[in-house]
């Protein structure tokens, strides 16, 4: 289904954009797949990213926020920032 | 924002397209004269459910169907109806599914029994078209590229290309970032690369680019009232090339061989 140009997005979307403006305004992140390879102090982590490159990633405020315990061997989601690739947040971890 | 997608969910999603393919086959089947496209919608809806997938299209924003059924000067998002097709009808038909979370979108312009060279000629470039956007799709190369060499193709042949809708990364939602223009500059836009998903649908008229959106909210048509077709396919960008996750067994359009898009293209 061809999607209409700049587009009308869904409800539910709109709410979920506005929140995200106000809280981060920032530029496009990229989102891959990682696994955890090691704890590092402060919430932050050693990502493997399933293209090969390791990465320094911190822990979303979301999911601090629910305790998702992350720990290494974990699937992860990773949003990398478009300036800095060796740098990331964790979005999301996999059942 | 931009998903990149592991092999893992690329794997998930060829899974998805190839329902999608072989619904998509047996509605080229029955596109006959004398079907109404209610029919075929229903056709689509159980196809997609007995592959154990969900029709994406129902409900995408108050979609009525399962699949969006486009009539000869209607270019997409038309709603499947009473509409009964006729000899020399050219039928766009866009489907979609969802399988295990991951979408899969692709869509063809068939003739309904015999129709005139000239529309004929719209579905072959239109066609062309498609495959020769998939080839832009390398790493490295720049959506720009992509638009450009479809626009060009088009253009070339004296159609128009539609600028109001564009195509869309797909995966765990139909439509994702980053939008897909058919028309562009070379070289310029977002760069390409390994993992990146995109459905590339150029939507191509007879006459003037320009369309209008009908009372119901969806139905989109052509201002001058000319022909217009669309074909639609799901392909991710790889190390090595593109890959269509939507291929058909067969059912191409007869034309496409010359085009057909390098073997290792094939998912």
């Amino acid at each position: 289904m061809a999607r209409r140009r700049g587009g009308r997005p869904s409800r539910g979307k709109a709410t979920a954009e506005k929140a995200a403006k106000t809280a981060t305004p920032k530029e496009e992140a990229i989102e891959v797949e990682g696994t955890i390879v090691e704890p590092l102090p402060n919430a932050m982590f050693r990502v493997e990213l399933t293209t090969g490159q390791r990465v320094l990633a911190h822990v979303s405020g979301k999911i601090r926020m629910h305790f998702i315990r992350i720990l290494p061997g974990d699937r992860v989601l990773v949003e990398l920032s478009p300036y800095d690739l060796t740098h990331g947040r964790i979005t999301y971890r996999y059942k | 924002m931009v998903t990149l997608k592991s092999p893992r969910e690329i794997d998930l999603m060829r899974r998805s397209g190839k329902i999608t393919s072989r619904v998509l086959t047996e509605l080229m089947k029955a596109a006959r004269p004398g079907i109404a496209t209610s029919e075929l919608d229903r056709l689509a809806e159980h196809g997609i459910r007995q592959g154990g997938g969900i029709p994406t299209f129902k409900g995408y924003n108050g979609f009525p169907g399962s699949i969006c059924a486009s009539v000869n000067a209607e270019v997409v998002h038309g709603i499947p109806g009473s509409r009964v097709l006729r000899e020399g009808d050219l039928l766009s038909i866009d489907i979609g599914t969802t399988l295990d979370g991951y979408v899969s979108d692709s869509a063809v312009t068939v003739p309904v029994g015999a129709v005139s060279d000239a529309a004929q000629r719209l579905l072959e470039v239109t066609q062309e078209c498609l495959t020769i956007g998939i080839a832009q799709m390398q790493n490295g190369k720049r959506l720009g590229d992509i638009g450009a060499a479809v626009q060009d193709h088009a253009e070339r042949h004296g159609y128009g290309v539609v600028r109001e809708l564009v195509g869309h990364g797909v995966g765990r939602e139909m439509h994702e970032e980053p939008q897909v223009p058919n028309y562009g500059k070379p070289g310029t836009g977002m760069e390409l690369r390994p993992g990146l998903v995109l459905a590339i649908e150029p939507m191509i008229t007879q006459g003037r680019p320009g369309i209008r959106i009908l009372d119901d909210g969806w139905t989109v048509v052509t201002a001058d009232g000319k022909l217009a077709a669309h074909f639609e396919h799901t392909i991710a960008v790889t190390d090595d090339g593109p890959k269509i996750l939507t291929l058909r067994d067969y059912g191409e359009h007869p034309g496409i061989e010359r085009y057909r898009p390098p073997r290792e293209a094939i998912a």
